[in-house]
């Protein structure tokens, strides 16, 4: 336990010592969410748009967004100490490997924190609150952290198997069509074009959206926060296991 | 002439043989086009929303100067990372007229461009592009995404010759990024709404793009002032790649 503090200890100060991780995954998505909810606004004039302010829509972009951030930190963190040979060394400890996973991963968990705190607040200063109220501010962040928990096992996977950054880069803009491809700007019911629409039903990270924009613009609605945790901790449990496999994989050949 | 071809035919040949540099040329343009035609198609039965040819239509009038201008972008990165390698200043040791270095990359720049619109082009007539305008009116509307493209080279490779490391990327990226992003870009400029629309009102690239999809729909408008603004863009941009050789040179 002790020696998973240690871990999860480096990994925090690690990644958030680190301005390049950090400023980009605040800042991008909160530009991104300042431009479409000015520049979409007048979407919300269409009949069946669930809510009069675009800015309430979007306002569930960021957390997902940054928690792809967060898989690209996970991925990178985990692919320099395998180039640096501190996984190595790791590995001659009696740790569990999913502990050891876990450790490696609090950076980004806190990285997450930090990102679901910000944009909770950006979301009250500029918009017209949390419709499930303080509550259901704390379980966007609850949902948040589960995100970035998801797509930092995948990122911390991909390191894993590939041993190298590169490979990181290479697999970030597949994280972003996974976003681009979902219910991101207009609610599933409103795409017209048909295949569109078929993609973004099969693409957990719509659920992901919608668990998240259901607490800022419904209120309490169980089915999307359901499905919201189900995909993002199904994701999660499905990559930490992949993750843990391809670190053991990475151990025998050390 | 040939310091300027050997330049450009390295940058082609690496780009075109790393994957890591062709991929993101041309898949962000892609998904934006891809996200947005499939998922934001509604958007055309927005009362005021007025563009005959179709939503389709109406973000590849966008994605188009996007690819162009990160086309040029692209490039900028290119030249910081020969300089970071120290390549850029063996060639400057080496290369008879020093002009054809910059004259060099935006030659690979415009190679880059053409590949990367040529492949968005196809996939947007695959997803039902409709081009209503004349022979004349798609000349005018590559030509103004090629001054684009000219425009993002020439800004990148003064920033890159100025701090000569790969650490200008986000100097060179943010700029082109928000006068793109500060445009009319999903919807028309009437049925822009607050800051956006106040910043889409000064911003250059809105006439560009307005005048682009004007040639889309066969019903140009704002032509000369788009091609003036493009133009002078391209011109200050020279003076400033022109600075950034100096600048290079005096640590060469």
């Amino acid at each position: 336990m002790n020696q998973v503090l240690l871990l999860a200890r480096r990994s925090v100060v690690r990644t958030l010592r680190q301005p390049a991780m950090v400023v980009p995954s605040l800042v991008f998505p909160l530009m991104l969410l300042a431009i479409n909810s000015s520049g979409l606004e007048s979407t919300t004039r269409l009949p069946g748009f669930p809510t009069e302010s675009y800015f309430q829509f979007a306002l569930a972009i960021p957390f997902v967004q940054g928690a792809l951030f967060s898989a690209n930190s996970a991925g990178t963190n985990v692919a320099s100490d395998i180039e640096s040979g501190f996984l190595n060394r790791l590995s001659l400890t009696p740790l569990r490997r999913v502990a050891l996973l876990m450790g490696q991963l609090t950076g980004i968990l806190a990285l997450g924190l930090v990102q679901a705190l910000t944009f909770v607040g950006v979301g009250l200063v500029f918009g017209e609150g949390i419709e499930a109220g303080p509550g259901g501010a704390v379980v966007i962040v609850a949902l948040s952290l589960t995100i970035s928990l998801a797509f930092g096992c995948i990122g911390a996977f991909v390191a894993l198997r590939s041993g190298n950054g590169e490979a990181v880069q290479g697999v970030f803009p597949l994280f972003f069509a996974a976003l681009f491809l979902s219910s991101m700007a207009m609610p599933r019911d409103l795409i017209e074009v048909n295949w569109f629409q078929t993609v973004a039903n099969w693409n957990p990270v719509s659920y992901m959206l919608e668990g998240i924009r259901s607490l800022v613009i419904e209120g309490w609605n169980g089915e999307a926060i359901a499905l919201g945790f189900a995909c993002a901790g199904g994701i999660a449990l499905i990559a930490l296991a992949a993750a843990s496999s391809a670190l053991r994989t990475r151990m025998v050949r050390t | 002439m040939s310091v300027a071809r050997a330049v450009a035919w390295r940058n082609i040949h690496n780009w075109f043989t790393n994957p890591a540099l062709v991929m993101p040329s041309l898949l962000f343009p892609l998904f934006f086009f891809t996200a947005f035609a499939g998922g934001l198609s509604r958007v055309d039965s927005v009362p005021g929303f007025d563009f005959d040819a179709g939503y389709t239509t109406f973000v590849y009038g966008f994605v188009l100067l996007q690819a162009a201008t990160f086309g040029g972008i692209f490039t900028g990165f290119s030249v910081a990372r020969d300089f970071e390698s120290g390549f850029a200043r063996r060639l400057m040791l080496g290369a008879t007229n020093r002009g054809g270095i910059v004259a060099g990359y935006w030659l690979s720049a415009l190679i880059r461009a053409v590949f990367t619109i040529t492949v968005i082009t196809v996939v947007a007539l695959i997803a039902g592009l409709e081009v209503h305008g004349n022979g004349i009116d798609v000349v005018g509307l590559y030509t103004l995404a090629l001054l684009m493209n000219a425009f993002a080279v020439l800004f990148g490779t003064g920033v890159a010759m100025r701090l000569r490391t790969m650490q200008a990327g986000p100097a060179i990226q943010t700029p082109a990024f928000l006068l793109l992003f500060l445009a009319p870009v999903w919807v028309p400029y009437e049925l822009l709404t607050g800051w956006v629309q106040a910043a889409a009102s000064v911003n250059p690239v809105t006439l560009v793009l307005e005048a682009g999809r004007g040639f889309l729909v066969g019903d140009p408008t704002k032509v000369l002032p788009a091609f003036a603004v493009a133009g002078l863009l391209v011109a200050l941009t020279t003076l400033w790649a022109r600075g950034g050789l100096r600048s290079a040179e005096k640590v060469a």
